[in-house]
């Protein structure tokens, strides 16, 4: 019967099932076995969609026209975000067992100023020019902040050393070929570490249109977009490298932007030239990063109790859903 | 001994030798019982059939020796002797071992230990220091990533979005003083003025129409019957002085919340900044006393 379909249609000929008179045939055009036929119906097919999706939208836009005032709403189109799976750990602002979390995690004695944040950057061994350069820019950014290189010291034997100086955040840029790709992030007496891997590094000298460098003072920060608990707590790690007061009269702004999964960072100079508008200039390097893995205490690679991982196989599946 | 003159005269000048590397400058030998690695008269295992060689397995140096005496059985040809681990007593044991030995075997036989433990230090230091791990980038997965990440930076529209917090903060007076914009001090002022009168006495009201009867003056000069139309049944208070101060706060309220208003608002926005100008001068030392 398949052959006998696929045969008539191969001659053009009529619809195969008389019960439905139309043109073109119903039968899929991937039954066809000659190549070249089947090329040929495809595109043939493909040309029909689309004529029909143009008539189909001038007679709504002529629907539209005659309503006039009348004329229901557009439709919103659907994008990545407005189809988002669920994700049931969402924070609710109201939600009190956050806020109690949040009271009580690692980040409390920050958030009540307690604590003033001092971060140590390094590297990972033998670190070469540009990830040094960066390295320099991001402690220029980051306000209290040392760089060390670490010439073959274990992490492991570090952060006691770091403890007893009073270190609030170590951060380690892993570099591989030259470029920095990766990100630990790790709050010190005891706190989380998170590792992302780093892309699109790009130094001061390589932003266009860049303003002058970034100055001492304290700059304000800007989470955006961290909507689920994981994205929260990272939120929160992210805020506490930052000492509390921002200095207004700086104008500086540091932003981590999360946008499907992945935390744009930018810093930039504003300045306010009218009650509505405001005029934003990029100074500093800007990354990308994506969390790979979230640890409860600090960084251990082999006995570390690890919050979140990303797995691939079982978290990529869908296209619609994030994490953070 | 003179069949090795005819193996070496074979294998390494005219024939092919399977153990052989020819490079540019330098002749290399492939065979795991050569002693020097190179391909030469002297060390070549299979053109002498009195050799000794060092080898090392799974970190223990064993010295190996061929006498021409098992040349007919290869079997029991190479013969293994473990050596001891301490440096020096190794050495002694190679030199009992080759003893009566062409100087040049005993000497790179010597030379090789030497290097082999040398080496092994060397692996016994690395494996106590961090070694890197090596992950391998799956191509197809890079590309998925950088592909999504270009995606996701065009949907942030990061200047947009920065700007527009900046804007909320400014809003919520998160910058205090430091900016004085004042029409959006007014705005907050009026707003406060308008939640204080809608709940309060009717003194109040009559403050409010007091400062009015002033800036009647000037705001019906300039306001088009415009203004009248509008915000008519929105509405709900019933004197036309404090109609019109609400009206002028619903207009600035729904002019920086809405945008899509009717056409009519256009030439009233014109003349907005000539009434702003007004309102200031008129009350700004009334919203002062109000928050005093």
């Amino acid at each position: 019967m398949a052959g006998d379909g696929g045969g008539a249609a191969a001659e053009d000929g009529g619809p195969p099932t008389p019960a439905r008179v139309l043109f073109p045939p119903t039968f899929s055009v991937s039954e066809i076995k000659n190549k070249q036929r089947r090329h040929f119906m495809f595109l043939r097919w493909k040309q029909q969609q689309r004529k029909e999706k143009l008539a189909a939208k001038k007679k709504r836009r002529k629907e539209r026209e005659a309503l006039g005032d009348k004329a229901p709403p557009k439709a919103i189109p659907k994008t990545i975000e407005n189809q988002r799976v669920y994700d049931e750990t969402t924070v609710d602002p109201n939600d009190e067992e956050v806020a109690f979390d949040e009271a009580t995690d690692e980040f409390a004695p920050y958030f009540n100023r307690q604590t003033v944040p001092k971060i140590l950057i390094t590297t990972s061994d033998r670190p070469r020019g540009r990830t040094v350069r960066f390295c320099e820019q991001l402690s220029s950014v980051i306000p209290n902040s040392h760089v060390y290189y670490r010439r073959g010291l274990a992490l492991k034997r570090i952060i006691p050393q770091c403890i007893a100086r009073d270190f609030t955040d170590l951060i380690v840029i892993n570099e591989d070929r030259k470029i920095p790709n990766g990100l630990v992030l790790s709050h010190l007496p005891d706190g989380p570490t998170a590792h992302f891997r780093m892309s699109s590094v790009r130094l001061r000298k390589e932003i266009k249109r860049k303003g002058k460098e970034p100055t001492e003072h304290v700059p304000e920060v800007i989470l955006n977009n961290f909507t689920t608990r994981l994205g929260h707590s990272i939120g929160r790690m992210f805020a506490s490298l930052f000492p509390h007061d921002p200095q207004f009269i700086g104008r500086q702004v540091a932003t981590f932007h999360n946008q499907r999964d992945y935390i744009f960072f930018r810093f930039h100079r504003y300045i306010f030239k009218s009650e509505k508008k405001v005029g934003i200039q990029e100074l500093g390097p800007r990354f990308t990063l994506k969390l790979r893995s979230l640890q409860k205490g600090t960084f251990d690679s082999k006995f570390g109790e690890y919050e979140w991982i990303h797995k691939r196989r079982e978290m990529d599946t869908s296209r619609r859903k994030f994490h953070l | 001994m003179h069949s090795d003159d005819v193996v070496w005269d074979t294998l390494g000048n005219r024939q092919f030798c399977s153990y052989k590397i020819t490079t540019k400058t330098q002749n290399f030998c492939r065979n795991e019982y050569n002693l020097t690695g190179l391909c030469n008269r002297s060390s070549c295992p299979l053109a002498n059939s009195q050799y000794a060689t060092i080898r090392e397995e799974k970190g223990r140096c064993y010295l190996y020796m061929k006498t021409i005496e098992r040349a007919a059985f290869p079997r029991r040809l190479w013969e293994r002797v473990l050596l001891n681990k301490n440096y020096e007593k190794a050495l002694e044991e190679i030199d009992e071992n080759l003893i009566y030995w062409p100087r040049f075997i005993r000497h790179k036989c010597k030379q090789r230990f030497t290097k082999i433990t040398q080496y092994l230090i060397r692996i016994r230091k690395l494996t106590l220091k961090r070694q890197r791990k090596l992950v391998p980038l799956r191509r197809k997965i890079e590309r998925r990533e950088k592909r999504r990440e270009e995606k996701a930076l065009v949907a942030a529209q990061l200047d947009n979005a920065i700007e527009k917090e900046l804007l909320e903060r400014l809003k919520q007076d998160t910058y205090g003083d430091i900016y004085n914009f004042p029409i959006h001090a007014f705005d907050k002022a009026l707003q406060q003025q308008d939640a204080e009168s809608e709940s309060e006495s009717d003194a109040e009201k009559e403050e409010d129409d007091d400062e009015d009867v002033d800036k009647r003056e000037f705001v019906e000069a300039d306001d088009s019957d415009l203004s009248d139309f509008e915000d008519m049944d929105k509405l709900e208070t019933s004197s036309e002085e404090e109609q019109e101060v609400e009206e002028e706060v619903e207009k600035k309220a729904s002019r920086s919340k809405s945008k899509g208003k009717t056409p009519l608002k256009g030439p009233a926005r014109r003349k907005r900044p000539y009434i702003e100008i007004e309102y200031e001068k008129e009350t700004e030392p009334a919203t002062k006393t109000k928050a005093a």
